[in-house]
């Protein structure tokens, strides 16, 4: 990786990994414009989107050029979580990826905004847009958890199908210091634990880690779903190199 | 769109401290709850609410276009009701 002027004060891997996880979610998200159930939802997550976007182009940019980064790096050196490259599914899947995700972003920012790091400018103002995004993500899993029995059986194969991309969250990511990571993954449990709970779900007892351990997606590997994913965000920009609006 | 037994709420937003809640539209939403957050996206993306209302549809008593004569019409020929004869003081605002 070539090194930029700040690279020594910017742990450029982390970096990279936290700004991965926002552009990858957000392009997932953007997925459904055109598509959602209803023209008030299809803002709302546009809205989400967009407000990950943001934090992507900060992120990107303390680790390099943002547009370089975006659209013409290889899958293998993608740095993002597992999670967020995982297809939006039906409606549920979204929602729960969005609740599994927006409530580790908002505990993890809330931590970093407090701290006196690279990332606590970016964290404080991240924070606010997390603890929304995560209100809307358990106001719809409450809502479909404990809706019909459509979406209640919908929700819950929606937490069950994405249960074993949860244990990687809270994998130490390398250049953030003074996480205290297992106390993290407690907190993020004791939360979507209550929230399950409210909206008639049962918490998924398979492994979130192991032997076997989806996750690795900080490491660079990275699910099926998720090349066909950077095909279609990075085609324009390789088909018309420095294209602009 | 095939949710249309989403009841339809009217918004009124607040732009700043100091004025009132003004209508700015409506949106379907299954609940008082959503239609808030609903009403946040699509009326306050751009900074423009401090306070949101939601408030039915079904809620609101509305007059009737075929009552506009009797309920609007009288007030047109007295003008002595209208503030029409005062000089306005130079910096007043919001008038």
């Amino acid at each position: 990786m070539t090194t930029t002027p700040a690279a020594d004060t910017v742990p450029t891997a982390a970096a990279l990994a936290l700004g991965d996880d926002a552009l990858v979610l957000s392009h997932r998200l953007g997925e459904w414009a055109g598509h959602a159930p209803v023209l008030e939802e299809e803002v709302a997550l546009a809205n989400i989107a967009l407000d990950l976007l943001g934090q992507a182009r900060v992120l990107l940019s303390m680790a390099g050029d943002e547009d370089e980064l975006a659209f013409l790096r290889e899958e293998r050196a993608f740095r993002n979580l597992q999670l967020v490259e995982q297809p939006g599914g039906d409606f549920a899947h979204t929602i729960a990826r969005q609740l599994y995700f927006s409530v580790y972003q908002h505990l993890l920012h809330d931590r970093l905004a407090s701290g006196d790091g690279p990332f606590a400018p970016l964290a404080g103002k991240a924070v606010k847009e997390a603890a929304y995004h995560r209100d809307h993500a358990e106001q719809w899993t409450l809502r479909l958890g404990d809706g019909t029995d459509e979406s209640h059986a919908r929700m819950q194969r929606a937490v069950d199908a994405l249960w074993r991309f949860t244990g990687e969250m809270f994998q130490p990511v390398e250049g953030i210091d003074g996480v205290d990571w297992p106390a993290l993954e407690r907190d993020w449990l004791g939360v979507i634990e209550d929230v399950l709970g409210r909206a008639t779900l049962t918490v998924p007892d398979g492994p979130r880690t192991g032997a076997w351990r989806a996750g690795a997606g900080r490491q660079g590997l990275h699910t099926e779903p998720f090349g066909r994913m950077l095909a279609e965000m990075q085609h324009l920009h390789r088909s018309h190199p420095g294209a602009t609006w | 769109m095939t949710h249309t037994d989403w009841p339809l709420w009217e918004v009124f937003v607040r732009s700043r401290r100091g004025l009132s809640h003004t209508h700015a539209g409506s949106l379907h939403a299954p609940d008082a709850e959503l239609a808030l957050r609903n009403a946040r996206d699509l009326y306050t993306r751009r900074g423009e609410g401090v306070s949101i209302w939601v408030v039915p549809s079904s809620a609101v008593t509305a007059s009737s276009p075929d009552e506009k004569d009797p309920f609007f019409e009288p007030s047109a020929d007295k003008p002595y009701r209208h503030p029409t004869f005062y000089e306005i003081p130079e910096g007043v605002q919001h008038l």
